[in-house]
């Protein structure tokens, strides 16, 4: 698969996000530059928050592939923000799956859109935080009620153990 | 996979297939009904849309034919009880999103889930929650969307990858969300992306062009042959109510497979234009006038009559037919005419006795894909020869390196090793190229090249090029903006010593049927096959020129299709009598010309076509010309009748054919031709800079230049040219910029294009905004406007 030149596209990466993309493609081989696309994508939502058009253009273009084949993954893997209102610090993630709904999830969810005054799907207008719906049960059923703040995952949550966690966040 | 076959059997009957093949082929190959949606013998196996389950002996579940590799002794059923109880529950699935729309979608009756639901669904579904509905998509002028149809078979998706070579379509999201579109809103703009809408199973992509018009039963389907180029890709032509509503691919697989470039799917549209000639007209005073054939050609007749032989000229477009070609110049050879010509881009004829009467590909479109390297010298073949281009794609694809000689770098769909060098400076370029190959080779210098090979230096890149053409099966094609070029005798000659020096066959990619009109002899200096004439006459470019020029015979030729627009229109303002035989006249032709006589398109006549592997592929007319319109080989005999020349009472162009083919059969299509004593080596003016003017895609001939939604397609003319020129003349993207090519100006937009030399501009031929400059390759004066 050929691309039309499109390399001045990629200015658009920080050197952070190039360097963490060499770091990925350094494990697979040369002609597999596609390979790394996951972790590309990881490294400009670190930055960004989500993935908007342009980076993901720039993304293609860095990695010698057609624009619509890093479309095509970023909107499959809900792990992945397309939605330039879903940017913010911190994601939440309530799982409300089966285990965690038995175990009151409902209610954690309930008492951070209160406490945040967003709804699922929202985020606060200062971009601090953005309660994502999670669709998909989050493997951590042992302790349900859940929830995934970023990449760390609280277990055993109560209102008030929501709110020390939420708290102690920059 | 081994080429031993196996033998398998398929409900009861014995088959041989090899192993590893897939099982679908083979039950295909047996005329045994396996349905489906995703699988396509051309596409890759993608297994998604589960409609081909069968029932495999000793196999748990049922497995999908497409992706069930073929093993020996194994035992299929195509309709037992379980694969029929498979079928029928996926098509369930199918049915669960996809609306009941069939009376208002244009699919209906040639659709391929309607069908299969007919032969394979239940009529009544457990499912009676709300369906499923995805907006819109506007992907360009010409392809329709209704996704909310879509099955996600990805035969689309597919396409774009595989065979289009650019991926635009894609799947995004996931589950129930998942979509097939371009994600962010974009058209599609493959030159093959009509097939997408043959490949699609449903109505989700539809042609835009002819949505609406017809339905397919009411449709009748003739054979014909598509007259844009030099592939003649084989077609059906579906009219209705005497009208062409579309055209769609007849499956060759030595010509086009089972495709077609959107120019030869969608010119047709141009059939329909304003500008299309209904009745003979003669100006008088300064207005024109319709009359009747009978006066037409009493009136056309007397002026060739009167007027000087020599100072009347004759112009052929280069996509009439072999017929019309050679009626032409029989027609105009019998009056003694002599300038006659139908290279109306050329402009370097200085070596058009050295030769060969008639040049092509060499090999046949098939034999492209075996190439191992391939040289393209001024070519385009993306934009030209869209299928060929497809061959050349798929002898890359297999290993073959492509190697490229251009006045821009061209956006390639694969992989090429491209030289990009201002038009001037691609001779040098390429006298590099052969002093390596000469050296490589042990080979004397010819003389001919001797003074142009001693001032250029062989470098280490040229070496590994020269290597390439090494190869046992290397090709070297010669294309249009070779032809075209300035110095194309120089380059010829490069290229032919280069061939011979390195031992790659050498070919040309020509335009439309032009192999046809210099078989026939549409030149000035050779008539019917080749046969050198003892007294030529002017080429096209001189003859323009003649001041004793009184008479112009344009037949399928405007003034777009010259490669100096300038020149040609002052040559046909001067001009007495301007007699026009074509299909279409804008108000340009109305203008310059004096007489129009309405003339047939290729789906209003019979003829044939001589494509670029030398295979002739006669087709007959489809259509009742509308009007007074009538077959231009008729009006060329009827002339020829009323002139009293012999020999003019051919009844069907099968005849005219049969007898060319029995004269024509011993010339052979070669490329290699004699060299000059010198090269031509055209000097740049300073402080002018170089035009690069080579014709878009869709602006190649009559008809196309006036297909509505292929013109849509393109973009609006500009400037395109180097950062350091923009910075040295103070210009930026969007400024109008001056542009002069002898007596007159336009202003075109400017924009930064990095596929542009420096010291040239990019302003494309055969264009409107293109008709008050000069020649397509020449001295071009640019400032800020």
């Amino acid at each position: 698969m050929t691309v039309t030149d499109t390399s001045d596209k990629a200015v658009l990466l920080s050197a952070h996000e190039r360097a963490e993309i060499d770091a990925w493609l350094a494990r697979y081989p040369a002609d597999q530059r596609q390979s790394a696309l996951l972790g590309a994508l990881r490294a400009v939502m670190h930055e960004d928050h989500y993935l908007s058009v342009p980076k993901m253009d720039a993304v293609a273009a860095y990695l010698g592939l057609p624009p619509i084949a890093v479309y095509e993954v970023a909107s499959f893997y809900s792990m992945y923000e397309t939605d330039e209102r879903a940017a913010a610090r911190h994601s939440i993630s309530v799982c409300t799956n089966i285990s965690c709904m038995l175990n009151g999830a409902d209610e954690i969810v309930a008492h951070i859109e209160n406490k945040l005054g967003i709804r699922l799907g929202e985020s606060t207008p200062d971009r601090k935080f953005y309660l994502k719906r999670e669709e998909e049960c989050l493997a951590a059923c042992c302790g349900a009620p859940m929830m995934q703040v970023n990449h760390v995952y609280y277990t055993e949550l109560s209102p008030e153990k929501v709110d020390s966690i939420l708290d102690g966040l920059e | 996979m081994s080429d031993e076959l196996v033998s398998f059997e398929v409900n009861g009957q014995t088959l041989q297939a090899r192993p590893g093949s897939m099982l679908i082929a083979a039950t295909d190959a047996a005329g045994i009904t396996v349905p489906r949606f995703c699988y396509h013998k051309k596409l890759s196996v993608a297994a998604n849309c589960r409609m081909c389950l069968v029932e495999v002996e000793k196999a748990p579940k049922p497995m999908p034919a497409c992706a069930t590799p073929i093993m020996a002794g194994m035992k299929v059923w195509t309709n037992s009880p379980k694969a029929r109880a498979a079928q029928k529950d996926v098509m369930e699935f199918l049915l669960i999103n996809h609306p009941l729309d069939c009376p208002i979608c244009d699919q209906g009756g040639e659709c391929e889930l309607q069908d299969l639901s007919v032969g394979f669904g239940n009529s009544s579904s457990e499912y009676v929650e709300i369906k499923r509905v995805v907006r819109e998509k506007d992907i360009g002028p010409l392809i329709e969307t209704a996704m909310t149809r879509c099955i996600h078979c990805t035969r689309c998706v597919r396409f774009g990858e595989e065979i289009a070579g650019m991926r635009e379509l894609g799947a995004t999201g996931r589950s129930q969300y998942t979509e097939i579109g371009t994600y962010v809103a974009k058209a599609v703009t493959s030159e093959l992306s009509g097939n997408m809408i043959d490949v699609c199973p449903v109505g989700a992509l539809t042609a835009k062009p002819s949505r609406y018009t017809a339905r397919p039963w009411e449709m009748r389907s003739y054979d014909s042959i598509a007259p844009h180029d030099c592939v003649g890709s084989n077609i059906h032509v579906h009219t209705a109510r005497g009208k062409v509503i579309r055209v769609v691919p007849r499956e060759n697989e030595a010509i086009n497979e089972c495709w077609i470039a959107d120019r030869d799917r969608f010119s047709y549209e141009g059939l329909q234009s304003q500008e299309r000639l209904l009745k003979p007209q003669i100006k008088r005073d300064g207005h024109w006038k319709e009359v009747s054939w009978q006066e037409a050609l009493d009136t056309v007749s007397g002026i060739l009559r009167k007027q000087l032989a020599f100072n009347i000229a004759a112009f052929a477009g280069p996509s009439s037919t072999l017929e019309e070609f050679f009626l032409f110049q029989k027609l105009l050879r019998g009056l003694n005419i002599k300038n006659i010509d139908h290279r109306l881009r050329q402009v370097d004829f200085s070596d058009q006795t050295l030769t060969p009467v008639a040049s092509g590909l060499g090999l046949s479109l098939a034999e492209l894909e075996q190439q191992q390297a391939i040289f393209l010298i001024g070519a385009n073949p993306r934009h030209d020869q869209p299928m060929l281009n497809h061959r050349i794609r798929k002898a890359s694809i297999a290993g073959a390196k492509v190697l490229a000689l251009n006045p821009r770098r061209l956006a390639f769909n694969y992989a090429a090793e491209q030289i990009v060098a201002a038009p001037l400076d691609m001779v040098t370029e390429l006298a590099v190229l052969v002093k390596a190959a000469l050296e490589a080779a042990n080979q004397a210098v010819p003389n001919a090249l001797a003074e142009l090979l001693a001032k250029v230096e062989v470098s280490a890149g040229a070496r590994s090029q020269v290597a390439l053409l090494k190869a046992p099966n290397a090709l070297i094609l010669l294309g249009q903006m070779a032809v075209q070029h300035p110095a194309f005798s120089s380059l010829r000659s490069l290229a032919s010593v280069l061939a011979q020096a390195t031992g790659a066959k050498l070919g040309y990619l020509p335009e439309a049927n032009s192999i046809a009109a210099s078989l026939v002899g549409v030149l000035p200096h050779r008539e019917l096959a080749g046969k050198p004439l003892a007294e030529p006459g002017l080429p096209v470019n001189a003859a323009l020129n003649d001041k004793n020029l009184t008479t112009v015979v344009l037949m399928n030729a405007e003034l777009d299709d010259f490669a100096n627009p300038q020149q040609t229109l002052k040559a046909l303002r001067t001009a007495k009598h301007v007699i026009v035989l074509a299909p279409f006249a804008d108000a340009q032709a109305r203008e310059y010309a004096t007489v129009l006589l309405p003339t047939s398109t290729f789906v209003e006549t019979s003829g044939t076509l001589i494509n670029a592997e030398g295979l002739w592929q006669s087709f007959k007319g489809v259509v009742t010309p509308p009007g007074e319109v009538r077959p231009l080989w008729k009006v060329l005999r009827v002339l020829g009748n009323a002139l009293n020349l012999p020999d003019f009472d051919y009844v069907e162009t099968s005849e005219i054919a049969a007898e060319l083919k029995l004269e024509l059969k011993t010339v052979p299509l070669t490329a290699i031709g004699e060299l000059p004593e010198t090269l031509l080596v055209t000097k740049q003016e300073a402080s002018l800079m170089q035009r690069i003017g080579d014709v878009p895609i869709y602006r190649t001939d009559a008809l196309v230049r006036r297909a509505q939604s292929l013109q849509a397609m393109l973009s609006s003319p500009s400037v395109r040219m180097h950062g350091a020129d923009m910075d040295r003349l103070g210009i930026n993207t969007g400024d109008l910029v001056r542009l002069g090519q002898g007596e007159s100006y336009v202003q075109l937009p400017a924009e930064l294009d990095g596929a542009v030399p420096a010291g040239c501009v990019w302003v494309q031929s055969g264009t409107e905004a293109a008709r008050a400059l000069g020649s397509a390759f020449g001295s071009i004066m640019v400032d800020k406007g």
